[in-house]
């Protein structure tokens, strides 16, 4: 053993520092007041410091505050008894439990190093140091101490304890701005104050914290995983881990939120858009694969609604990175004229297991066994459909497709606009009594039972939305008499299954401005190292 | 005190905050005149009031050389050395 430990300046009960510069002859040894194993120890040290201290240093620091002074007074302690505050040499010099010994010699290197209490160990090293000291050996009475005692956890891994020292160590993986909150401040208030909110109350993103939620991932905290729109900040790890404790997110939860920013920020999706929008898009998040399961999110009953941690927090994460990272406040660059709640949070996963269909990620591409997002620009929903008496796969089919009229206005057809239909299981059963029911069926249905005559969407005084009267007038009767369905291409329907087995109630979302000059779905496999 | 981690890209300087408020006012205030004009006058009335409520407290008066610049360094870390409080008088 001859590794070199760290130097250390600590106080003793009295204030005086003591400086360890990293060399011997001295014995350290680290102990906690409230550990019968150290108390059981004490007694030794004292006789081992009574005995060799001429000529070795003795150095006790303890683990304990205030209550060192109790340590040192209960066993007549004479050696320095220092003040470990903060337990951050405990934390540098990495060992697990106390008492944790070292007997470092001249040049600075371990001689001896144990934890815990095996009398045989201990009386060895008094053995070595009388021999090392020319000292007479340490009159302990051996016998009557215990052959084997396990120690204590080293306090320095008590978890608030040591997230807070790894988050402060040098070489911490932290870049950050630290923000100092002065104790007089309300946090809540504070963060309010500072616009990271939206709206809702966030959990302070300590470095303990973030330090936590960096575990979620393999991935460097340094790594940039997308500029963000509008201020193109760079959405590194540490900053999308910072969010995601702000938003209440489990570390296991990162991973889905890192690939939810690679998704929303690509040209394709253009989350810029979906935010700036008047007509207030949200992102809405798909999740598929075997994540699902691993983190709880929830594709069953509720999905689409409040009371799943991960559902909301995933959501919530996203939203929160944008604004903060990406700089899009409410009334700043956000500029929807209403919004809506989804806003807030969007994130639900397909129940893949009640699903007649292969699931959205193997449909986009992926393998069975990826977990991917997928992100759909969507300015309503969800919609309820509300069905409770078709008992033919084609009605049900047909009033799924006649509940997507109201995409946009119901008297537009021919929308070059996404659609995200939500089936309800209980829909599903209905659509596949006869046998398999296949999506692009149900994609086609829905454009059947939509088609309208053109005529029907001609500008007139019941609604001035729709084809300009002079236009339909170079139409001619012919043309206009040419049935319509409410999407421009079956591709515009996206189709997932998610819902609770019993009730008879699917739903829809809307799509902003789909394509090219809008927003495109955007899948991306879940970086799970 | 509590440390969190700044959540933006960084670009905004976080809004400065109050210091702690020890709920008593004892050692030195300071009472600093930014020279504008009467602000002596409140300074003054603000030296009696606490003269006549908190008899133990010791007051020392400062006086910036102009209103329209930043305190000057030295000023500052003279009134950083000797106050536990200070009160400015700022506007009109």
């Amino acid at each position: 053993m001859s590794d070199q430990k760290p130097e250390f300046i600590l106080k003793d009960l009295q204030g005086a520092a003591h400086h360890f510069d990293g060399t011997g002859p001295a014995l350290v040894c680290f102990v906690k007041e409230d550990c019968e194993t150290c108390n059981i120890a004490g007694p030794v040290l004292q006789t081992l410091s009574q005995a060799y201290g001429d000529a070795v240093r003795f150095l006790v620091p303890g683990q304990s505050g205030e209550k060192n002074a109790d340590f040192a007074q209960r066993h007549g302690l004479t050696m320095p008894v220092l003040e470990d505050a903060g337990c951050k040499t405990s934390f540098s010099w990495d060992f697990e439990i106390v008492p944790a010994l070292y007997w470092i010699d001249e040049s600075g290197a371990v001689v001896t190093h144990f934890e815990g209490f095996v009398r045989d160990d201990w009386q060895a090293l008094s053995d070595q140091m009388a021999s090392a000291t020319g000292k007479a050996a340490a009159q302990v009475d051996w016998d009557s101490l215990p052959a084997w005692r396990p120690g204590c956890g080293s306090k320095h891994f008590d978890p608030e304890v040591y997230d807070a020292l790894r988050a402060e160590a040098e070489g911490s993986r932290l870049r950050a701005r630290k923000v100092e909150v002065a104790s007089g401040d309300d946090m809540a208030e504070f963060m309010f104050d500072q616009g990271f909110s939206d709206g809702l109350p966030l959990v302070p993103p300590t470095p303990e914290r973030v330090i936590r939620m960096l575990e979620g991932t393999h991935r460097d905290p340094q790594d940039v995983i997308a500029t963000v729109p509008p201020n193109m900040g760079p959405a590194t790890v540490e900053k999308i881990a910072i969010n995601a404790v702000m938003a209440g997110c489990k570390p296991e939860y990162l991973p889905v939120v890192i690939a939810a920013v690679e998704a929303v920020c690509t040209d394709e999706f253009n989350i810029h858009g979906v935010t700036a929008t008047t007509m207030g898009a949200a992102t809405v998040m798909v999740v598929n694969g075997p994540i699902v399961d691993k983190i709880g999110l929830n594709g069953g009953l509720g999905a689409l609604g409040a009371g799943n941690r991960a559902n909301a927090t995933i959501g919530r994460a996203l939203r929160l990175i944008i604004r903060n990272v990406g700089g899009a406040t409410t009334g700043g660059v956000e500029r929807s004229v209403l919004g809506n709640p989804m806003k807030y949070t969007m994130c639900f996963a397909e129940n893949e297991e009640r699903s007649p269909w292969e699931p959205l990620h193997v449909e986009r591409g992926f393998k069975a066994e990826d977990s991917v997002v997928t992100v759909f620009a969507m300015t309503g929903g969800p919609v309820h459909l509300v069905d409770q008496t078709s008992r033919r796969p084609d009605q049900i089919a047909g009033s799924l497709g006649q509940g997507l009229e109201g995409v946009f206005l119901p008297k537009m057809h021919n929308l070059p606009i996404d659609a995200l239909l939500v089936v309800c299981p209980e829909h599903i059963n209905t659509l596949t009594v006869d046998g398999p029911y296949s999506k692009d069926r149900l994609r086609d249905r829905i454009q059947q039972v939509t088609a309208r005559p053109l005529s029907e969407m001609v500008q007139d005084d019941h609604s001035g939305a729709g084809i300009p009267v002079a236009d339909a007038e170079r139409m001619g009767p012919e043309k206009l008499a040419q049935l319509a369905p409410k999407f421009a291409g079956k591709e515009y329907i996206h189709i997932v299954v998610a819902g609770g087995d019993a009730g008879k109630f699917s739903s829809a979302f809307h799509g902003w401005a789909t394509g090219e000059v809008g927003s495109i779905s955007v899948s991306r496999k879940i970086d799970l190292g | 005190m509590t440390i969190i981690l700044d959540p933006t890209d960084e670009r905004v300087p976080v809004a400065r905050q109050i210091s702690e408020r020890s709920g008593s006012v004892q050692g030195v205030v300071g009472l600093l005149n930014i020279s504008k004009p009467r602000g002596n006058i409140l300074l003054d009335e603000l030296d009696r009031l606490l003269t006549e409520n908190a008899p133990g407290v010791e007051i020392r008066h400062y006086t910036k050389p102009t209103f329209a610049k930043p305190c000057p360094d030295t000023l500052r870390h003279q009134i950083r050395d000797e106050c536990d409080f200070l009160v400015e008088g700022l506007a009109d």
